[in-house]
């Protein structure tokens, strides 16, 4: 097993070392000089001369990524030309909301996906099973930013049960006042995942339950409750991880949506507001950030689905 | 003479003509399979009625989707001579939503065109000729799949700038690994098979073998995540335009009418409602009939 997470270590380097090029090139394949576009074109030609000074836009290419990913380990992501201030403290303040926003969504889809998955598998083809599935594949459909202005109207604006939109800082303030902020915004974010989880619960379990060790369990006088969750469930639940693997990425970037709907001030905004801006480093930073970070998930992803499945081998 | 019948059966080429009754032409079969499925043939009539309508645009409505008229502004549902209401601008809701299907279903498809194009292409030629080529291409295929779809295309679209044709760049590129790698996988196993041996011995051109032999069976596989895609790259789309990333506002496009209605949603909520709802139909029916299609064209699946 550690055989297996150092090769899959090792392996990350060469996407990790692409994906920062991406980022890199993203300043470069913009058409035009990068200076002009970030300081527009009323711009003095000091500036734009200390600007392409400071970002080394006068080495050759390779250079130029050498000096930009040595900053970059080194912990220097460059200055924000909008908000003149170091992308890298900003990105990880706003990260903090993104994360928050993203794991409450996660939790809320697979807490509900996989029990909606369950209750449609057990009873295959009754009522429940029809409903839940009918819902599964409306929440697919669902685009996320036009759910989250839906619950706006109905729950903030028709309803006034909880805020329309915004947020605290975060550590601003105690968790109940937190989580009103949270839920329109954690389940606009949640729902297509939701539903991508209780169809793979769903036809997981439904593979599992036909399988002879279920009968035999069964047989043997087991209590329903007891086969269905601590026999059926542990290995109908392996595939489902797979899929909660490929949600993390889409509640990521998912999240870049449903922040611009509830002004929610996480890196999506930041992202958003950057690229309007042809604010490049900031741009870079949080699209680098949010890379890497979706990368090493992933990882772990991966590392969990071996704990749980010593059937696959990873040679 | 009463005993012919099952004399008959034995005989092989009476055999042979049962077995042709059964075997009907494939594509045939397909498409009886597809009509029997009651809900993908739903999804498909909804697609269509939602194409024909955004086609019809300019004989069913009167007004002009970008034409600025104050005086009629936020006008609720139901309103004479608006039966869908007006926006902030006091532009006819449904004229803009119809006008609006034209783009994005356009964008929908064509950026499925794209990434199917490119990705097709790569695949079969990273797994027919595998080697430098495929390490080259797989590699680059594993970095653009480290970055999560919508992040991917936001990145590219930072780069090429907003605006309509970018977006739909950005998201045809997102979806090229995708059918590269169906494509490829499919490649990887028949390449070595017999048939295909056979080819190469009677002196099949590559491109002969790769188009007319290979290709042909990796299509279901390629129509049913096509089919599925189309609804991911409008909904795609309209979201980048809804950031302001895609098309740009005066353009009637429905991301860009969910955007507009954003800020009128306590006294309006219908400008950004319904052309939401729009997205949502045409995606939902999208599905439906990428599902019917998967069941008939590999029934096994079905469950």
């Amino acid at each position: 097993m550690l055989n297996y997470i150092l090769k899959r270590l090792l392996a990350l380097i060469p996407v990790l070392i692409g994906v920062s090029i991406l980022v890199f090139l993203i300043l470069h394949l913009s058409p035009g000089d990068p200076a002009q576009i970030m300081l527009g074109t009323k711009a003095t030609q000091q500036s734009l001369d200390a600007l392409r000074e400071q970002l080394g836009l006068d080495l050759p290419l390779h250079q130029q990524y050498f000096q930009w990913i040595t900053n970059v380990l080194k912990g220097d992501w460059g200055r924000s030309i909008q908000l003149k201030r170091e992308v890298l403290p900003l990105v990880l303040t706003r990260f903090k909301a993104t994360a928050t926003l993203a794991v409450f969504a996660g939790i809320i889809a697979i807490t509900f996906g996989v029990l909606a998955g369950i209750v449609s598998a057990t009873k295959q083809y009754s009522l429940w099973d029809r409903l839940l599935m009918f819902l599964a594949l409306v929440g697919f459909c669902l685009p996320v930013f036009w759910l989250g202005l839906i619950l706006q109207v109905i729950f903030g604006l028709k309803l006034n049960w909880l805020p329309v939109s915004g947020m605290y800082p975060p550590g601003q303030t105690g968790l109940g006042n937190m989580l009103k902020f949270l839920i329109l915004p954690g389940f606009s974010l949640a729902t297509a995942s939701m539903a991508e989880i209780a169809r793979m619960t769903r036809s997981s379990m439904l593979e599992v339950i036909r399988q002879d060790y279920i009968r035999t369990a069964r047989a043997k006088g087991l209590p329903e409750r007891v086969v269905i969750y601590s026999h059926a469930l542990r290995n109908a639940l392996i595939p489902v991880i797979t899929v909660v693997g490929m949600q993390i990425g889409f509640l990521l970037s998912g999240a870049v949506l449903v922040e611009i709907v509830f002004g929610w001030p996480g890196i999506g905004t930041l992202m958003v507001n950057g690229i309007l801006a042809r604010d490049f480093p900031l741009v870079q930073g949080t699209i680098l950030f949010v890379a890497t970070t979706y990368v090493f998930v992933n990882l772990i992803v991966d590392i969990v689905y071996a704990f749980l499945d010593p059937r696959i081998s990873y040679n | 003479m009463q005993t012919e019948p099952n004399v008959k059966i034995d005989q092989p080429e009476a055999a042979a003509e049962d077995f042709e009754v059964i075997q009907a032409d494939p594509k045939q079969e397909i498409w009886r399979r597809l009509k029997k499925d009651k809900i993908a043939v739903a999804g498909g009539c909804i697609l269509v009625v939602v194409i024909l309508l955004s086609l019809a645009a300019p004989y069913l409505t009167s007004y002009n989707p970008n034409v600025v008229n104050m005086a009629d502004r936020l006008l609720p549902l139901g309103s004479p001579g608006h039966i869908l209401g007006t926006d902030h601008l006091g532009r006819d809701m449904l004229t803009r939503l119809l006008y609006g299907g034209r783009i994005s279903v356009a964008i929908g498809f064509t950026a499925v065109a794209i990434a199917m194009f490119f990705g097709i292409l790569i695949g079969l030629l990273a797994g027919y000729y595998k080697g430098f080529f495929d390490i080259l291409a797989m590699r680059f295929i594993d970095i653009l799949m480290a970055f999560p779809y919508v992040l991917l295309a936001i990145a590219i679209i930072a780069a090429l700038g907003p605006g309509l044709l970018n977006a739909m760049i950005a998201i045809s590129i997102v979806g090229i690994p995708y059918y590269a790698r169906i494509v490829r996988g499919t490649v990887l196993s028949l390449r070595e098979q017999e048939y295909i041996e056979a080819q190469k011995a009677l002196g099949a051109s590559d491109l002969r073998i790769l188009f007319k032999h290979i290709l042909p069976n990796a299509l279901s596989p390629i129509i049913v995540a096509a089919t599925l895609d189309v609804g991911w790259m409008i909904i795609a789309a309209s979201g980048m335009s809804f950031l302001g990333l895609g098309a740009q506002p005066p353009m009637a496009e429905w991301g860009v009418m969910l955007s507009d209605g954003k800020d009128f949603l306590r006294v309006a909520p219908h400008i950004s409602l319904l052309p939401g709802m729009a997205i949502f139909m045409v995606v939902l029916s999208l599905n439906l009939l990428g599902d019917g299609l998967r069941d008939a064209l590999d029934p096994r699946l079905k469950q």
